[in-house]
């Protein structure tokens, strides 16, 4: 009772424990359910860390990554598609389009990562019956789409010799949630003084989790043993889903 | 900043638990939030501010706790809260990938009449 006369203010206290992501949760399995045969990378970054030029170069390399090793080669070759997601724009879409691979591009207006609901979405526009290898490019952002689970196999977060060596330490959450780190842009390490011995280091210690790779999409430099290693989880991923 | 959709996503968990109670108002909605969980508190009471205009819980407390992260060090067999984001072990100075708890985001209580 709160004292006014006719007022009958009981007030009683609701145990809850929902978590507050549950609905997204929820359309993150059903997209692994539907993703069952594939293996989905969700690639994460700041803005211009080269997660579309590291893609494109994906897709223009999938008969290098299905021959990447002979022994663990997944069943037939590598069937990529794509979801790329931005504020706006399809002008990714249209870079990766360019390898005639099959690429849908999400527009977040002014969402700052993707959410499993509209990933699914996209999902549907491609045919996933034909692929097995989804890669979803999430906004560039180190903070925000660390939160939201896609139904992703892999997140490989990507940071750049031009960010500065302390980034793993500068967002803990995002490199604390890596399968895979990849430092991009290797060819210019040099010039721009970089010091890849300083980051391994803080990845060691900030992601002891994560695999590391170094890499230089415009010039190949490290992409075979990156591919090396999207084949075989490729392969486990096939051979996981026949099992 | 994402705090406001995961506000949103709050208090609609909250407002049809009330409406399904047959509540006039909620009162207090009460948070937990893991250290890991991506969340700023300080982001998410701003937004609450904005979300919950016009709402039940217009004049509502939002109560956030934070729940600080534990790991499991598997050469010592037991668990450990890391006091910074380097997670070592404080008794055998290893690191630790097994996270138990701290990513987190749950909507623990609800106060309503």
């Amino acid at each position: 009772m709160c004292g006014h006369y006719g007022c009958e203010d009981t007030r009683q206290t609701l145990s809850l424990h929902q978590n507050v992501l549950d609905k997204n949760d929820h359309y993150a399995e059903h997209n692994r359910s539907m993703f069952q045969h594939l293996l989905v990378l969700n690639i994460l970054s700041s803005p211009g860390a080269g997660k579309t030029t590291l893609i494109q170069r994906i897709l223009h390399d999938v008969d290098l990554i299905s021959g990447a090793d002979p022994l663990n080669r997944p069943q037939g070759t590598v069937q990529p598609g794509v979801i790329v997601g931005d504020l706006a724009t399809d002008r990714d879409a249209e870079r990766l389009r360019q390898t005639d691979q099959p690429v849908i591009q999400i527009n977040t207006g002014n969402l700052c990562h993707l959410e499993a609901k509209s990933v699914g979405k996209a999902a549907q526009q491609l045919e996933l019956d034909n692929l097995n290898l989804l890669i979803i490019e999430n906004v560039g952002n180190l903070v925000c789409p660390a939160v939201y689970d896609l139904g992703e196999d892999l997140r490989i977060v990507l940071m750049s010799v031009t960010e500065g060596e302390d980034k793993p330490l500068k967002y803990p959450t995002m490199f604390k949630s890596a399968h895979v780190v990849v430092i991009t842009k290797i060819d210019i390490a040099d010039v721009v003084g970089f010091n890849l011995e300083e980051v391994l280091g803080y990845l060691r210690l900030i992601a002891p989790q994560a695999l590391v790779f170094e890499l230089s999409a415009m010039t190949g430099e490290g992409l075979t043993k990156f591919y090396a290693y999207l084949n075989q989880s490729l392969f486990q991923r096939v051979a996981s889903t026949v099992v | 900043m994402h705090e406001i959709g995961i506000m949103q996503a709050a208090l609609s968990v909250a407002l049809d638990y009330a409406k399904a109670q047959g509540a006039r108002q909620i009162h207090r909605l009460q948070l937990q939030i893991g250290e890991l969980s991506g969340v700023d508190p300080d982001a998410l009471a701003f937004a609450f501010d904005v979300v919950s205009n016009d709402t039940l819980a217009d004049k509502a407390e939002l109560e956030l706790i934070s729940v600080p992260v534990t790991c499991y060090c598997s050469s010592c067999q037991q668990t450990f809260q890391p006091l910074e984001w380097v997670y070592e072990c404080p008794c055998c100075h290893r690191l630790s990938v097994d996270i138990r708890q701290g990513r987190m985001l749950e909507l623990t209580s609800l106060e309503i009449s």
